[in-house]
């Protein structure tokens, strides 16, 4: 192995410590990175976009920030992929459609102004279903991304880059939104670890929006602690973000530091189970319970009745909200422009450049949506979903008074083969089946390893939730977790995975 | 364009009662807009006062105004309404090219302010009870301009040009209840209460409410039913009513328009209707074939206002006198007449005139000035009377000239025209044109004599006893000193020549 792909092996609480004592200097680092996205990305296609420039510009003002004996941040230097959902100044920004290919942004999003802030090295902008929207990232308009894992199956969604360009070495770091699971889903079929955050942790300005009440972004990394460092660099109030919460980060660092269940009370869900759920996955997920038991844990079997209609709840809402969201894309200001010859009008031109501009699901969402927003339906199906949403909220409140956190399989299957559900979206929206509640309550949850699954030998995700403003107990969790596979396998789930 | 059929005025009342609704939008006068931080000033070049979130761009999150809310809060109070404990905003989704989100932020079914009324006075001082539905949030839309076609709107042209500096500017909708029961003066009623609202919204300092700049809107809802009926019948929805008169005009052009077609044994469709400054006329807008679907749903990325109570008090405490009070009490002072107070408010002269009482001047003086002079200078120019480049303090210190002598009434006149020349403070109009009034003996003595010189048979009617006839030398004397002698001192000399007793 070459020193170049050394590094692109480092963990980023690893990179950034060799960084700051001058082991490697922060251009290495990122040319290490940039060079192994050169080698490999032709076959993952994790990233939409390459900021070369941008990347070692930003690694040289660490370096000589270091030179000068400032001070460096605890993430200064390392690599990340950003997901390309956030908006980059100067740099473009497609949401995965063709309807804003081109689009230079004028503005950077708070996430990605706190990034820069931390001198955190953005490499690029990763792909992504289009508008955030499907499980697979086969939506992008710009082409599949493959699992690393094996190429010829999904890397999950809509945050696939994300998650293929941590488990294919190309980051250590990335960033995710998660609006039914875009973040927690994609780190479960690749073998890496996700965080949606409690809604309100991290500004959504300048995040395209999908549907505002569920869109979360996150971090994506490949160790819990990496994870939480991220986690502490994204989050905090925001006054440009007025769902924001304005109240402390809670102290997720110090948590994936000190890994530890004994005594906590773990809930399993027991509507997380049964039809649809791969034996496999099942088989992994029950060991993980048996596990946290083994550390210390109380296990409670939990019901929350509600669950089995978050889904239908879930593909009310969000198709409501995007279909409002989405309307701006109209060929007046920005992005694509079809049509406009001097001959049409302006009604003509934004039809055909929404017709040409987004892609079979973004429609089908957008129609759902302006049908279940209309006079005479909204209260059967905007305002049932809402009382939906409540619903789950109060099975999520009684849960957390008998259990500090709950468990469940991230995701009821592996990574499925690119194209086996494209053409059967209620199939495609089954992968979502357990991380959708958290997002209609706004709770926090993360994604992490918990083996292969016998049958298939791809990875296996065990889904942590936590109560809102508690994302700290995630981190306590998922580093014992974490620490406790480690030491059972001997090595990281993802040095299993074979090399690209 | 068809020829609006129409029957008279009196014959349209004589079988039917009007029902009004308005619909008034106010453009606030925050300095910065509802949710973003731009600049609301008018006159910028266009589309330089815009940023990502005014403009819409994606990724953009709204933030409000918290100024605009405190204003929305006053202007509820103003108007006797309840103010919400707890209201959200709502998406108002329809496509337009001059909405940047294709949606607007508005208030739907939970607004700020509801359940309210306003007391308008008529000419006459008749009180007029004009229930308010509700006072609501939302922002403006930018601003298009139709290039080419015939009739400036989209449709037809060949292309438009979009000015986004106005959206996202703070409007508040004030919607009326149903109005009934106006009959014949609903017209009056109608701009009444479009005037005392424009005063309200002014008194309370949160508009300037101009009508011309757009700062407030009017669409008038009509409908008629026939005397003695209940239900109401079906309304037209006149769009941008955009001045008192028009106001007057379109509701009674609307109430002809009605009768005719009702008497006739037609239907009225519900549309939208353009009004016509040049003839006072209506056309057809855009017809309301089914109810606009504007899919209103709460705005999900703003959190709901909650007015807290203790704050709405202080609010309800600070407001200032209400505007029809402060007339009548005005009214009082000055020792006028309604139809009299009525013509000041309509010259917009009331803070012009209070402002000139506080600068020293007596009353009938300041009212002279501003509705005699003044009005008549600024309806010369076709400008507002504040607009006017003469403040209430030089007015008050020519009214102290001519108190203390100084001054004549014709002397006056010309000062107040030098200060409106831009020739300076009354003081230095006076001494530049050298308008001191004369009142030196020496100085006016040889002026005396030329005219008893020159009018020697009206000098010996004097002497006879005619002592009025003296006002004919004075006249003489103050041609001979263009009007810039003392004329009580003139006539003092007349007589202490002639030898007589005044």
């Amino acid at each position: 192995m070459t020193h170049s792909s050394d590094l692109t092996r480092l963990t980023a609480a690893e990179t950034a410590a060799r960084i700051a004592s001058g082991q490697a200097s922060a251009v290495e680092v990122a040319e290490a990175h940039l060079a192994r996205i050169e080698a490999v990305d032709e076959k993952v296609h994790a990233f939409l976009h390459v900021d070369r420039e941008g990347a070692l510009a930003r690694a040289r003002t660490v370096d000589a920030k270091r030179s000068r004996g400032e001070r460096l941040g605890p993430l200064a230097g390392v690599p990340l992929a950003l997901k390309d959902i956030f908006t980059t100044e100067g740099v473009p920004t497609t949401v995965g459609s063709k309807i804003l290919e081109g689009w230079i942004p004028p503005y950077d999003a708070t996430l990605t102004k706190r990034l820069k802030a931390a001198d955190v090295v953005i490499l690029g902008k990763t792909n992504m279903d289009e508008f955030a929207m499907g499980s697979s990232t086969e939506n992008s308009a710009y082409g599949p991304t493959g699992n690393p894992w094996d190429l010829t199956r999904i890397p999950g969604g809509s945050g696939g880059g994300s998650s293929a360009a941590l488990a294919s070495y190309q980051a250590p770091l990335a960033i995710g939104t998660d609006t039914g699971g875009s973040i927690r889903q994609p780190a479960a079929v690749t073998g890496t670890v996700g965080v949606k955050p409690t809604y309100g942790a991290v500004s959504r300005y300048g995040m395209v929006a999908f549907s505002s009440s569920l869109d979360q972004g996150g971090p994506c990394a490949r160790t819990v602690l990496d994870a939480a460092l991220l986690h502490e660099a994204i989050a905090g109030h925001d006054p440009l973000d007025s769902t924001s919460i304005d109240a402390p980060v809670p102290p997720v660092v110090e948590a994936a530091r000190n890994g530890n269940v004994k005594g906590l009370r773990v809930g399993v869900v027991k509507e997380f189970a049964g039809e649809g759920y791969q034996a496999g996955v099942m088989q992994r997920f029950n060991e993980s319970v048996e596990l946290l038991r083994e550390l210390g844990a109380e296990i409670v079997e939990i019901s929350c009745p509600s669950f089995d209609k978050a889904l239908a709840a879930y593909y009310l809402i969000a198709p409501s909200e995007c279909s409002s969201n989405l309307a701006r894309f109209d060929a007046m200001r920005y992005g694509l422009r079809v049509g406009d010859d001097g001959t049409r009008s302006a009604e003509e031109v934004t039809s055909l450049t929404r017709e040409a501009g987004f892609g079979p699901e973004v429609k089908r969402r957008i129609m759902l949506g302006t049908y279940a927003l209309s006079s005479g339906y909204y209260d059967a199906y905007y305002g049932s979903a809402q009382k939906v949403r409540t619903l789950i909220k109060r099975d999520f409140d009684a849960a957390f008074e008998r259990v500090d956190v709950l468990v469940s399989p991230t995701t009821p299957t592996t990574a499925f083969p690119i194209g086996e559900r494209a053409d059967d979206p209620m199939a495609m929206y089954l992968a979502d089946l357990c991380t959708i509640p958290s997002n209609l309550a706004g709770n926090a949850a993360m994604s992490l390893p918990c083996g292969l699954a016998p049958e298939d030998g791809l990875p296996v995700g065990l889904q942590i939730i936590a109560p809102a403003m508690a994302d700290d107990r995630l981190y306590r969790v998922g580093a014992a977790v974490e620490a406790a596979y480690h030491a059972r396998w001997g090595h990281p789930l993802l040095e299993e995975a074979p090399s690209l | 364009m068809t020829v609006t059929e129409l029957v008279s005025y009196e014959d349209a009342l004589a079988s039917y009662d009007p029902v009004m609704g308005l619909e008034v939008h106010v453009e606030l006068g925050t300095r910065t807009k509802m949710f973003c931080g731009c600049s609301t000033a008018l006159g910028a070049e266009p589309n330089t006062q815009t940023c990502p979130v005014c403009l819409g761009l994606p990724g953009s999150l709204p933030v409000v105004n918290a100024t605009a809310v405190e204003s929305a809060v006053r202007i509820g109070l103003a108007l006797n309404c309840e103010i919400a404990q707890w209201c959200r905003f709502a998406r108002k989704n329809y496509f337009y090219p001059d909405m940047p989100k294709n949606f607007q932020i508005s208030q739907y079914d939970e607004p700020i302010a509801f359940d309210g009324y306003l007391d308008v006075q008529l000419e006459d001082g008749e009180v007029f009870r004009v229930g308010i539905e509700r006072a609501h949030m939302e922002e403006d839309t930018g601003k298009s301009t139709h290039i080419g076609g015939a009739t400036g709107r989209i449709h037809g042209a060949v292309h438009s040009l979009l000015d986004y500096n106005r959206a996202g500017i703070p409007l508040i909708e004030i919607v009326t209840k149903p109005i009934t029961g106006a009959g014949e003066r609903a017209p009056e009623v109608a701009k009444a209460y479009v005037a005392e609202l424009r005063e309200l919204i002014r008194a309370l300092g949160v508009s300037e409410a101009r009508m011309e700049m757009g700062q407030m809107r009017c669409d008038v809802n009509l409908s008629l039913r026939p005397h003695g009926t209940e239900t109401f019948g079906t309304r037209s929805e006149t769009k941008n009513v955009n001045s008192l008169r028009s106001v007057e005009r379109a509701t009674r052009f609307e109430i002809q328009r009605h009768a005719a077609v009702l008497g006739s044994g037609g239907t009225i469709v519900q549309e939208t209707r353009h009004f016509h400054e040049d003839d006072g006329s209506t056309t057809s807008g855009r017809v309301k074939e089914e109810a606009e679907d504007y899919r209103y749903f709460p705005e999900p990325d703003l959190v709901p206002v909650a007015p807290a109570r203790e704050w709405v008090e202080e609010l309800r405490a600070g407001l200032p006198e209400l505007p029809r009070l402060r007339r009548n009490r005005l009214r009082e002072e000055w020792g006028i007449s309604e139809h009299e107070m009525q013509s000041v408010l309509n010259a917009g002269a009331i803070d012009l005139i209070t402002a000139t009482i506080d600068a020293g001047a007596p009353a009938d003086q300041a009212r002279k000035w501003w509705m005699g002079e003044l009005a008549r200078r600024a309806n010369e120019q076709g400008t507002e009377l504040s607009a006017l480049p003469i403040t209430p303090a030089q007015v008050a210190r020519v009214c102290e000239l001519v108190a203390d002598g100084s001054l004549n009434d014709k002397l006056a006149r010309q000062v107040i025209e030098g200060v409106l020349a831009g020739e300076g403070e009354p003081d230095e109009v006076v001494e530049k044109r050298g308008l001191k009034v004369v009142s030196d003996t020496g100085a006016l003595s040889a002026a005396v004599d030329e005219a008893i010189a020159a009018n020697e048979s009206i000098a010996e009617k004097i002497r006879g006893g005619k002592v009025a006839a003296a006002g004919a030398l004075v006249g003489a004397v103050m041609k001979a000193t263009r009007g810039q002698a003392d004329a009580a001192r003139v006539r003092e000399l007349i007589l202490e020549k002639l030898g007589v007793q005044g």
